[in-house]
């Protein structure tokens, strides 16, 4: 770099020199792609389904209105699914392909997790999606399957999960869990909030995770024949 | 510089514990994969006990690897690069103890609260917000110790390895608050303030940062320092390394949306995060290039000098991943590629490969300096170096055969038109492929228990009175 001591400084070499300048700058350059791909996210009509208008104003795909806040039953059974684990190896995102439709269904939309906090999509299927799995399967078939996979698939390789035919709900905490959801925004009614200990108190966990599975993908009527994104 | 001059000079006790710590957890965050790579392959090793069933250990798994090893890496390393490159002892002494305590404590809260099934739900961020409190004032405390070394320093021009550590403290500090963020139900138990597909969007962001910053920004200060350091010898290429921390520090952020291609996530995003992936190429060959090159006129020590064997080694991993990495970004490959065994093999070659063998390299280098003595085995290193690698081609070479056939599985027609394959079926065809990922595995754990007694016997034998040097520096 001895070339460099008759150039003038460059501005590279006058933030090797400041460390605070290299701090604000490289918190300015690391800083640009997470606003440009987040920031949009939040105020763009077309990133939530239901958000677009036919022309009279009207929503241009009203089966979408169905999409509602867990029951107090289902919140506490995804907070059980939360907390085993599941998502690390089941997604729950469909992708618009021929043989995704044909194994799980319609694809997903972003309406259908609006209420999803935080998002359980997942990343990886070591077993299958589960975005449309309510109503595919009775609730004994569920109960029987969480007790012993193998019993009913024999190739797979999901943990029992016996304790939760034992383990009860604990009413009071699901009516806690489901106020603080109303404070993100999620729609509960005070009668929602006031019914949430007694819909809940006593049942055991698997009841409530079969109610959770059970809920998903079957809050909207898909119409046929609609293009519900470009 | 004799011994104890250099002791008073410098704090080498933070990073002596440091060192010493990340060596055992990667011994324990390897056992915890191979514990559940074993239970995908027999799943009965889950035992019916809800603490160690692999939805609650998978979490454990990855915080602990990344967390516990590689931040307690990425702390020693830090804090020895910044205090010889800058030839100034640390800003503050108390603060880097309580960073150390601090990083533990918080090691030891995940321990205890993730098989409990304690869990914010979100993939790499699964720890409750008390500990996401403590990480990020420890954080911060990290950070502040950092630049106000940097501050006190002897020279005028701040070296390269500080650049790539600075970067990562300032993204991970972004992006593990923002992720965090939440309303607190219970002591462990709180709700993501996002939903759905905005939450899936700043997951990513989090998570490929995560990667971006945490495992290669944090590690590239280590490759800047320590492969020129082992192989006495300049970096090859002054501007490639501007060229290399610009690009990479502007990049990588926007990549996180590529985890989302043909989701519910507008065809935008991920299109801009494939597109910037794809170039990301360049910067990180760049580096790669940067450090190999470095042994230019030299590459006969990779025959006698196992720690720049590890160095160099790290090095072609990385730029095989960040070459598999983009490919996988880009939509026609990861239609096939996404949800399969195919990224978790795509993460280990960047985790074991990369992260843990330029870990390997700088550990080794930096013990014989800490502990003032030569390392008490050259050729266990040698042996952790061959079982290291071993393992790691196999656990690859499974998970893309395992990747590829589930993805050609799942769409697979016969001349009706109709699926040939129950997803069951594809679950049962893994098999073989568990096993021997797991056995790839178990040699990668092998290789970390070498490492431990190499280092555990170098620290030994730097207590006996042999050398009357080292006497008065312990």
């Amino acid at each position: 770099m001895s070339a460099n001591t008759d150039k003038p400084v460059t501005f590279q070499e006058k933030l090797e020199k400041n460390i605070f300048a290299l701090a604000l700058m490289v918190a300015f350059v690391v800083s640009i792609g997470g606003i440009v791909e987040i920031v949009p996210l939040f105020y763009l009509d077309n990133v939530l389904e239901d958000q677009a208008r036919a022309a009279d104003g009207s929503a241009k795909f009203p089966e979408l209105a169905g999409v509602r806040p867990y029951t107090a039953l289902e919140l506490a059974g995804r907070d059980i699914y939360l907390r085993e684990g599941c998502y690390t190896c089941h997604s729950q995102m469909i992708r618009p392909f021929r043989d995704e439709k044909e194994r799980y269904g319609h694809f997903s939309l972003a309406v259908e997790s609006k209420y999803d906090h935080p998002h359980q999509w997942g990343s990886k299927r070591t077993g299958p999606d589960l975005a449309r799995v309510g109503g595919k399967y009775s609730d004994e078939w569920h109960v029987a399957h969480l007790m012993d996979p193998r019993a009913l698939v024999p190739e797979s390789v999901m943990p029992r999960y016996r304790w939760l035919e034992k383990a009860t709900v604990d009413g009071v905490g699901i009516e806690k869990r489901v106020k603080a959801m109303r404070t993100l925004g999620v729609p509960y009614s005070d009668e929602d909030i006031a019914a949430a200990a007694a819909a809940t108190e006593g049942k055991t966990e698997m009841e409530a995770l079969v109610a959770y599975l059970q809920s998903l993908g079957t809050m909207i009527e898909f119409q046929p024949g609609r293009d519900y994104r470009e | 510089m004799s011994e104890a001059l250099v002791e008073e000079k410098y704090n080498y006790g933070v990073v002596r514990w440091f060192t010493v710590a990340a060596v055992i957890y990667l011994v324990v965050g390897t056992l915890l994969g191979v514990i559940i790579a074993g239970q995908l392959a027999w799943p009965t090793l889950n035992f019916d006990i809800p603490y160690i069933t692999f939805g609650r250990l998978r979490p454990l798994h990855t915080n602990a690897v990344i967390f516990a090893f590689g931040g307690c890496t990425l702390f020693a390393s830090a804090y020895y690069i910044v205090q010889r490159t800058c030839s100034v002892r640390l800003w503050s002494d108390k603060l880097a103890w309580f960073t150390f305590w601090g990083w533990n404590l918080v090691i030891i809260s995940a321990v205890i609260t993730l098989p409990l099934g304690y869990t914010q739900g979100k993939e790499y961020a699964e720890l409750e917000w008390p500990i996401d409190i403590m990480i990020a004032v420890v954080w911060v405390a990290f950070t502040l110790n950092f630049i106000m070394t940097i501050v006190r320093r002897k020279c005028s021009h701040i070296y390269v390895a500080n650049w790539f550590f600075l970067a990562m403290m300032i993204m991970v500090t972004y992006v593990h608050v923002v992720n965090s963020l939440v309303i607190p139900v219970e002591l462990f138990k709180s709700y993501s303030i996002f939903s759905g597909v905005h939450d899936a969007m700043i997951q990513w962001w989090w998570g490929h940062n995560a990667v971006g910053f945490f495992l290669t920004a944090g590690f590239l200060g280590i490759m800047y320092y320590f492969v020129p350091k082992q192989a006495n010898r300049p970096i090859y290429s002054y501007r490639l390394s501007v060229l290399h921390f610009w690009a990479l520090t502007f990049g990588y952020v926007w990549l996180g949306a590529h985890h989302l291609h043909y989701t519910a996530l507008p065809d935008w995003t991920g299109t801009l995060g494939a597109a910037i992936s794809i170039a990301m190429i360049i910067p990180s060959w760049g580096g790669a290039i940067n450090g190999m090159m470095t042994l230019s006129g030299a590459w006969d020590r990779l025959r006698t000098d196992y720690v720049l064997r590890f160095l160099i080694m790290s090095l072609a991993f990385y730029a095989m991943s960040t070459f598999e990495g983009p490919v996988m970004s880009a939509r026609v490959v990861n239609a096939l590629s996404h949800y399969t065994d195919w990224g978790i093999g795509h993460v280990h070659s960047g985790a074991l490969g990369w992260v843990v063998m330029v870990s390997a390299g700088a550990i080794y280098h930096m013990v014989e300096k800490l502990w003032g003595r030569e390392i008490y085995s050259k050729s266990l290193i040698n042996l952790h170096f061959w079982v290291h690698t071993i393992g790691i081609v196999i656990y690859i070479c499974a998970m893309w055969v395992s990747g590829i056939m589930q993805g050609l599985m799942w769409r697979a027609y016969d001349e009706y038109g109709n699926l040939v394959y129950s997803f069951a079926e594809s679950v049962g065809a893994m098999h073989p492929y568990y096993a021997m990922r797991a056995f790839g595995g178990l040699l990668v754990v092998i290789g970390a228990v070498i490492m431990l007694y190499n280092v555990i016997m170098t620290i030994v034998k730097s207590k006996e009175p042999a050398a009357e040097t080292t006497a008065a520096a312990v």
